[in-house]
């Protein structure tokens, strides 16, 4: 009779846990399944199906608004990851291969922008730009306006962040007497670096890239303190517009940052999997 | 002639830790030498000083009559072999032979011919295009030893190449190594804390203790003069015999025995004779030849090694190890045996207490 309360037991727990699968699953993707499909809704309200059209991106397509504000959020993107990608490799190499006065220090700051929310580094940001320029035009007379640089500037001080926090878990990874062993080999330091740390930490570089870019892409707390006329990433243009009042016009605009994000997430799984495929291949020597 | 690696007071301090105090040695051209000494002695620190991976902190060390103290690794003309080998992972064995090679600059005809050579002398033809991870660790370690022989160092470090070696895999490798050294006639510097790995490749050992360099000879001098406890406890296993000095040729044990030595120092002085096990004889009780110093004793306990038998000899003052070899000519003793042990002269070296 237990026996058979038990199975009767294990059953209901598997039902349960099956149930709060579903669930789970419902949660995190419903919103984004209705997103998709009303964004190709013929009614001019958001939540309202009016029949399959595919208006709402042909309206994209026509936006210059738009356009502008993609290419903008593009060019941000890329600058502050190659920018943040050198200084957040350099910064964990730093870390990671020298002790200097004030390491740990250096450390803590680091992770700074990792912890702190997003409205304080806005805060931060807009602040030091603000006395900065104030600075500049009352010692040399230039006058500097907030707009693309500002943007890429914040976006790489926080990617700095995770850059390196991500290359550094690698690089401690990483067999350091290969460095010397490049060395003994009549390597100079750069040379050591390009032949042989570059290629055992690539992974962890082009993660942190990644994340970088991802994260650069989707940020409009600290974009929309820092920039100025004429230079609007889109989420920060998806933002306003929705303040103006929805149309299925944005779902649009959602419709295709997921995609670009999916894309990015999908090659940084990638990028992790031939870096463990790598790992596995190695003995541990 | 110049020494190949030749060290005056050189000496290498961690922060308040004293690594490597002020040490004297040079080691010839074209010599097998082996630093040997227990874990943290120094001896990896005085290697990684030779290969540049270390700034000495005070003293001197010359190359071939050049001073190197602080020339950075990639100037210097020697190569390593490292303890886990370092072998780079995304580089094939060709690649990895080759890397020292292209960092010289060396013509690319001269890369492929002498690469190729190199993986011949280690007996790897065919693996080229293989990467490390798919070798075993003997053929690992011979990459790493073409890889370092393939630039023609001036002086081979090898930081206990054999370390993560099977038993067997070490013994071959041993012999092996030995016998690459004669064919390249290169001069090598070997650091070991195996004693027997020490022994049977060195031409000449230096024993290391506690950052300082403790005696330096063949392995014969190391083996049966060794300078004082530490040495000889090291090398090998030995018994410590209490005693004082009587006159130049006697010392008096803790119990009375007299017994003839070489060299026996100053009069007076408290000393302990270092006395191998496998010198010591067994006899029966009383009958040890006449002219030798005999200790009585009972045999307390009998450990069977295969090729030996070790007994623990128990006298009223100490108890002494002895190795008898196991053939049928010699008898076996078993515990509670009343015997006598004694040695030739030759066989005991006088250290300080």
């Amino acid at each position: 009779m237990s026996e058979a309360s038990s199975a009767q037991a294990r059953g209901l727990a598997k039902w349960g846990l099956n149930l709060n699968v579903v669930l789970v699953l419902v949660f995190l993707y419903a919103p984004i399944v209705l997103l998709t499909i009303y964004s190709f809704s013929g009614a001019r309200n958001p939540g309202q199906w009016g029949g399959f059209t595919l208006d709402w991106y042909r309206a994209l397509g026509d936006d210059t608004r738009v356009q502008d504000a993609i290419w903008v959020s593009v060019k941000v993107a890329l600058v502050s990851t190659v920018v943040s990608v050198v200084l957040g490799t350099m910064a964990a190499l730093a870390l990671e291969r020298f002790t200097f006065r004030g390491k740990k220090v250096f450390d803590a700051l680091l992770y700074l922008p990792i912890i702190i929310p997003d409205v304080t580094m806005a805060v931060m940001m807009l602040l030091f730009f603000t006395q900065a320029f104030d600075l500049l035009d009352d010692w040399f007379g230039l006058r500097i306006a907030k707009g693309f640089a500002t943007i890429v500037v914040s976006h790489i001080a926080f990617n700095i962040a995770f850059v390196s926090v991500v290359v550094r878990a690698r690089i401690a990874g990483m067999d350091a007497t290969l460095e010397q062993a490049a060395a003994d080999l009549y390597a100079t330091r750069w040379r050591a670096f390009v032949h042989v740390t570059l290629p055992q930490i690539m992974p962890g570089v082009l993660g942190g890239a990644l994340l970088a870019l991802t994260l650069s892409l989707d940020d409009v707390v600290v974009t929309q303190f820092v920039a100025g006329p004429g230079s609007t990433t889109l989420p920060v243009y998806v933002f306003s517009l929705i303040r103006k009042g929805v149309t299925p016009l944005i779902n649009a605009v959602s419709v295709v940052m997921l995609a670009a994000s999916l894309v990015l997430v999908i090659g940084s799984l990638f990028a992790q999997r031939a870096n463990e495929g790598r790992r596995r291949r190695e003995p541990a020597a | 002639m110049v020494p190949a690696v030749s060290m005056r007071a050189l000496t290498k301090r961690f922060d308040d830790v004293v690594a490597v105090d002020a040490i004297d040695l040079d080691i010839a051209d074209g010599e097998f030498f082996a630093l040997l000494g227990p874990s943290g002695c120094g001896k990896t620190t005085t290697l990684r000083m030779i290969a540049g991976l270390e700034i000495p902190s005070a003293g001197s060390l010359k190359i071939y009559g050049d001073e190197v103290g602080t020339l950075p690794p990639n100037k210097r003309p020697v190569n390593t072999v490292f303890q886990n080998y370092a072998l780079f992972p995304h580089m094939s064995i060709a690649d990895n032979v080759a890397f020292g090679l292209k960092m010289q600059k060396t013509p690319k005809a001269d890369i492929t011919r002498r690469v190729g050579e190199a993986i011949e002398l280690v007996r790897l033809s065919g693996m080229e295009h293989r990467r490390p991870n798919q070798l075993s660790g003997g053929q690992q370690q011979r990459v790493a030893l073409a890889r370092a022989l393939v630039n023609r160092p001036k002086v081979l470090l090898l930081d206990e190449p054999l370390a993560a070696l099977d038993l067997k895999l070490r013994q071959g490798m041993q012999f092996e190594l030995k016998q690459l050294q004669r064919e390249v006639g290169i001069t090598f510097v070997f650091v070991t804390h195996d004693q027997e790995e020490a022994l049977s490749m060195a031409d000449r050992i230096g024993v290391m203790g506690d950052g300082e360099l403790l005696q330096v000879g063949s392995p014969e001098e190391i083996y049966d003069q060794p300078v004082n406890r530490f040495v000889a406890d090291f090398i090998g296993r030995s018994n410590f015999l209490p005693g004082t000095v009587e006159d130049a040729a006697t010392v008096c044990l803790t119990n009375g025995t007299r017994v003839a030595v070489q060299h026996a120092g100053a009069t007076g002085e408290a000393i302990a004779l270092s006395l191998r096990p496998e010198r010591v004889q067994i006899a029966d009780r009383d009958a040890t030849p006449d002219g030798h110093a005999h200790l009585d004793g009972t045999v307390s306990m009998v450990t069977f090694l295969g090729s030996g038998v070790v007994y623990q000899v128990a006298l009223d003052w100490m108890t002494i190890e002895v190795r008898a070899e196991n053939r049928p000519s010699v008898p076996r003793r078993d515990v509670g045996d009343a015997v006598s042990l004694w040695w030739r002269d030759d066989a005991v070296a006088v250290v300080p207490a």
